[in-house]
């Protein structure tokens, strides 16, 4: 069921001349499969960028749909921020990407922009090591503390549990591959 | 539908353990062997405390409330705290970060006291197998029963409950009680 719009979605060209034309060559890369618009911004613009999706009145994306990150180990740079938005007045939905390098994995936190950043960044820290610049209280929220390394990166080994108590018996036979 | 409960098999079995008394009482009073009377007395008598972490709860509340009644079985009270509880039901996933919190919520039972794993994840983790999940409360306190299925069928909790109620029968409170008397004195004093 469709809600009742006030204002026409932008058009994704236009969307990407707005940006264009406020922060120059901002946007890495674009594509729209299907009708689901994304764009992939340079990591360093990252606040600004999203802060003026939120802010510009003729964009106005005001909620944070999803935040998360992909981990495509084996390329350069390894990993990807992905952030989904919406604007509450057009229906406009907009997908904003941006790529980590391994070596240095810290990107700015949206808590600034969005209060429910804050746990979905705790949940990227933990699953991924990213760090976030700006959160107020960046821990593990799903993890342990004393639990080592980021159990969803693909170099983290499948099977490998970190037990907190002493087990009774052995969780697997010693050959088996984890 | 439903189980047929055997009720009359129950009364049989209550006289059973009553008619070992002998010579048959005049009036007034029976004798039993000690540890039959007592192990007879507690295997109607469980206090169960749910430590409920996923979905297999569902099923534990179905076998627990009219359509399976699970206090035909003398099973019928929950007690949320563990220092009133005899049964320890580990019903659902058990995680590396709840571990500890299972073996604090064991150790603070008191003897007697048994463990029933309910369902495939708490028998041995079920499909599980990564860096969160526990393969199987066994790993972490010790079980008496492993009831299986994803989750069980009511039918299946209640056969694993049986199967305890006859372990709890044979268990014999004189030995156990003298057992952990001997364990006791040797953790006091380094030898027996």
């Amino acid at each position: 069921m469709a809600s009742p719009k006030t204002s026409a979605p932008v058009a994704f060209s236009s969307l990407l001349s707005v940006i264009k034309g406020h922060f120059g060559e901002v946007v890495l890369a674009h594509r729209s499969d299907f009708g689901d618009d994304t764009i992939v911004v340079q990591r360093e613009r990252w606040l600004d960028v999203l802060r003026f999706l939120k802010d510009a009145p003729s964009l106005a994306f005001n909620y944070l749909v999803d935040l998360t990150c992909v981990d495509y180990f084996g390329q350069e740079p390894r990993f990807e921020m992905v952030v989904h938005l919406l604007a509450f007045e057009s229906g406009k939905r907009l997908r904003v990407k941006a790529r980590i390098p391994e070596e240095d994995a810290t990107i700015a936190s949206l808590v600034p922009l969005w209060r429910s950043a804050n746990w979905l960044e705790r949940e990227v820290y933990d699953m991924f090591g990213i760090r976030f610049a700006g959160h107020p209280d960046l821990r593990r929220i799903l993890m342990y503390d004393e639990f080592e390394g980021y159990p969803l990166r693909k170099d983290y080994p499948l099977k490998k549990s970190q037990p907190r108590v002493p087990l009774l018996s052995p969780e697997r036979e010693e050959e088996e591959e984890i | 539908m439903g189980l047929n409960i055997d009720y009359e098999h129950l009364n049989q079995e209550l006289k059973d353990t009553l008619q070992k008394a002998r010579p048959a009482p005049p009036s007034g009073f029976v004798m039993a062997k000690l540890d039959e009377a007592i192990g007879w007395a507690r295997k109607y008598s469980i206090f169960q405390y749910p430590f409920v972490t996923a979905c297999c709860g569902m099923e534990f509340m179905s076998v627990a409330v009219s359509h399976y009644d699970i206090d035909r079985f003398g099973a019928g009270m929950p007690r949320f705290t563990p220092r009133q509880a005899d049964v320890l039901f580990v019903v659902g996933t058990i995680n590396h970060k709840q571990a500890p919190i299972l073996k604090r919520v064991y150790e603070q039972m008191c003897e007697p006291k048994w463990v029933i794993a309910f369902g495939a994840c708490a028998s041995s983790g079920g499909f599980y197998d990564n860096y969160t999940t526990v393969r199987g409360a066994d790993k972490i306190i010790p079980v008496d029963i492993y009831i299986p299925g994803c989750p069980p069928r009511p039918e299946a909790v209640l056969d694993g409950l049986i199967m305890l109620q006859a372990q709890i029968q044979q268990e014999g409170y004189m030995n156990k009680r003298k057992a952990l008397r001997k364990q006791g004195l040797k953790e006091l004093h380094g030898q027996p």
